[in-house]
């Protein structure tokens, strides 16, 4: 590697506390948000950043929301989907009624609404887990997109039942809508990403992300050392919520530009599911990780059999995509359940001594 | 006020007004409800055996339906491709065994359920590859006509397939039931599920046992593809369809195979009910997707261990 920690000292309490203590990490990871910021926008072509960075970008708060839920706090949902439509309906909801409001404040605000009807539909929680619990988000999922569907206040009695996003501008730059330029939409959602992946990596080594983890390890034991489970799970529904919420509302109304059932269905969540089980159960890193490969595998899949001169039918690919899928899950959680993340710490840790490993 | 009343009374009057559209309502429900049994059967077979929860069941259903059908388009005797589908699915039960459950012993029950998920999707893509996404009609001979009873009250229209369907499904309930009762493997299969390590303490091979619960399960998982395929043609729909056996677990029992029967009956006539009594009168239809789910976590608060089940969840 190309540094070492030996010799980095810290002389203060606040160094010691500091999120990343080693500062060759820390100007890596400045100058990686500096290079997201600045770089990709110059040099990224227009449909590197609306097809792939976006929608990536935006798929990793999602992962990020559920890995506070399953990865730190050990509850598994089922209804991501359902908590991401709750935020895409409910920002539109706010953006057209609202005008006045700034769409920085609208997306957040849905975010709000999905932690609420997050902590409703985490309730049950507090007398079952495990898989009982996963059929309740899968109620959530079920009962959330029919309501939104079937209610036509949540899209303003559209008559097609799918409308299109409304434009709005931050700093006088258009960024949701179809007519928002990419570059835009991506420093949009790129500032949400890093403000919440911050907010992540920061509660997940507070208190309450402690508290998650010890819930996760051992119920009992949290609860004997004086960790109450009805705050300490319902926190974690709120917070994933959140998550989910601010990602689907990006979602619709920076992505796909329209809010429509289809794409928060059963097949979303468990997506997000892959996500987090692939980049590593309760690291924020294996979020990002884990939401960039899910997505691009498909897209490297439909364009391999292309590079090598040889066509496939393109359904043959969505079921060797699918296969693909299941293979991996079952290999992640066999070989290495903490996932990409931990394998990225693994090479980490071995080129740390390289060449020399004695 | 209003409201009220075509909450509470007005489907209620309809009811006693017309009865047999009641009566077709219910059935329609029922004979839905014997298919979630099926589903949930399985589920509860592998579960009782070895506390494994297995999501794949319903990919399990549509798979060896998928075998089923694509051998019989190959121009093979209907019996002997369920002969050879019964095969399919226990080698499959043998490869899920070698290659899943082996490597994950001893891991948290999430871990394993999140494996099936795995399998699920594994399978779906395997049988799309193999036998192609189309929707399939099964042609077994099952009679597929309207009968109109004529009771006290009026006619009442059923559909013959739906009858059979309800006959196989009981079938198949007293052939499980005295398997688990009269035969050495099925009382073996029961030791396991009673207590892991009194079985082992008998001598009774653990290695095999999870095998035959696969293998077995995978045989309901092809009665009930049979069936659900000759209703609505074999679609990968099913899969989805199948879900709905997770709210029936949870109101029969997990460990229960009665309250899974019971469950799957209860919750496809109480679907049919509300969809058509209150769901679509008020709350504009397709109450159906959700309806299951939400009664099953309202289940979960006042009786977790559901209808028929054995010990109380470890609560928090």
């Amino acid at each position: 590697m190309l540094y070492r920690e030996a010799g980095q000292y810290k002389t203060s309490y606040s160094a010691d506390q500091a999120m990343l203590t080693i500062p060759l990490d820390r100007w890596f990871v400045f100058a990686l948000t500096a290079f997201a910021i600045i770089g990709v926008p110059l040099l990224a072509s227009e449909y590197l950043m609306g097809s792939i960075l976006i929608p990536v970008l935006i798929l990793s708060i999602a992962a990020l929301g559920l890995n506070i839920l399953t990865g730190y706090c050990g509850q598994l949902s089922l209804g991501t989907g359902a908590f991401m439509a709750a935020g895409a309906y409910l920002a539109y909801k706010i953006a057209t009624n609202i005008v006045w409001l700034p769409i920085w404040v609208v997306i957040p605000l849905a975010g709000l609404c999905a932690a609420a009807i997050g902590i409703a539909f985490g309730l049950p929680s507090l007398r079952i887990k495990g898989f009982y619990l996963a059929v309740a988000t899968l109620a959530a999922q079920f009962f959330l997109l029919w309501l939104f569907v079937k209610v036509p206040w949540f899209v303003n009695d559209s008559i097609s039942g799918v409308p299109p996003a409304p434009p709005r501008s931050v700093f006088g730059f258009q960024v949701t809508g179809a007519a928002a330029g990419n570059e835009a939409k991506y420093l949009f959602v790129l500032a949400f990403v890093i403000a919440l992946a911050w907010i992540a990596r920061n509660l997940a080594r507070s208190r309450i992300g402690r508290s998650w983890m010890a819930i996760r390890d051992m119920d009992i034991a949290a609860e004997l050392v004086g960790i109450r489970p009805l705050p300490t799970k319902l926190s974690a529904f709120a917070i994933s919520s959140f998550f989910c919420g601010v990602a689907g509302a990006l979602w619709a109304l920076c992505y796909i530009n329209s809010v429509e059932p289809t794409a928060f269905d059963i097949n979303r969540s468990f997506q997000v599911l892959f996500m987090v089980i692939v980049g590593g159960l309760g690291s924020v890193l294996g979020s990002f990780l884990g939401a960039a490969f899910i997505f691009l595998l498909p897209i490297l899949l439909n364009s391999a059999p292309g590079w090598i001169g040889y066509s496939v039918a393109s359904d043959t690919i969505t079921h060797i995509e699918f296969m693909l899928f299941g293979v991996l899950i079952i290999f992640f959680l066999i070989v290495e359940p903490h996932g990409l993340a931990r394998l990225w710490q693994i090479a980490k840790e071995k080129l740390r001594l390289w060449p020399f490993p004695y | 006020m209003e409201t009220l009343y075509l909450i509470f009374i007005d489907p209620f009057v309809q009811m006693v007004v017309e009865p047999a559209f009641l009566v077709e309502v219910l059935i329609g429900g029922l004979t839905s409800g014997i298919m979630y049994s099926l589903v949930a059967l399985g589920f509860v077979l592998i579960f009782k055996a070895s506390g494994i929860f297995n999501f794949a069941q319903g990919i399990f259903v549509l798979f060896a339906a998928l075998n089923f059908v694509g051998l019989m388009d190959l121009g093979v005797h209907p019996i002997l491709a369920f002969v050879i589908t019964i095969g399919i699915m226990t080698a499959l039960a043998f490869v899920v065994d070698r290659l899943v459950l082996r490597p994950l012993v001893n891991q948290d029950p999430i871990i394993l359920f999140m494996a099936t998920i795995g399998i699920a999707f594994f399978l779906e893509g395997f049988g799309e590859t193999l036998w192609g996404g189309d929707v399939r009609p099964v042609r077994v001979g099952i009679p597929d006509a309207a009968l109109f009873w004529e009771l006290g009250f009026g006619e009442v229209l059923v559909q013959s397939a739906d009858l059979f369907a309800g006959v196989i499904a009981a079938f198949l309930v007293t052939v499980l039931a005295l398997f688990f009762h009269f035969t050495p493997v099925g009382r073996a299969l029961r030791a396991v599920a009673d207590d892991h390590q009194a079985a082992l303490s008998v001598g009774i091979p653990l290695n095999n046992i999870w095998v035959i619960v696969w293998a077995v399960a995978g045989f309901v998982a092809l009665a009930a593809g049979i069936m659900w395929g000759a209703k609505l043609g074999v679609q990968f729909a099913l899969s989805t369809i199948a879900l709905k056996a997770l709210p029936v677990l949870i109101l029969g029992g997990f460990t229960s195979i009665p309250g899974a029967i019971i469950g799957g009956l209860i919750v496809g006539a109480g679907e049919k009910l509300f969809e058509n009594y209150w769901g679509v009168p008020l709350l504009g239809g397709a109450t159906e997707d959700w309806f299951a789910y939400i009664v099953a976590m309202i289940f979960l608060f006042f009786r977790p261990q559901g209808l028929f089940g054995e010990k109380i969840i470890e609560r928090v």
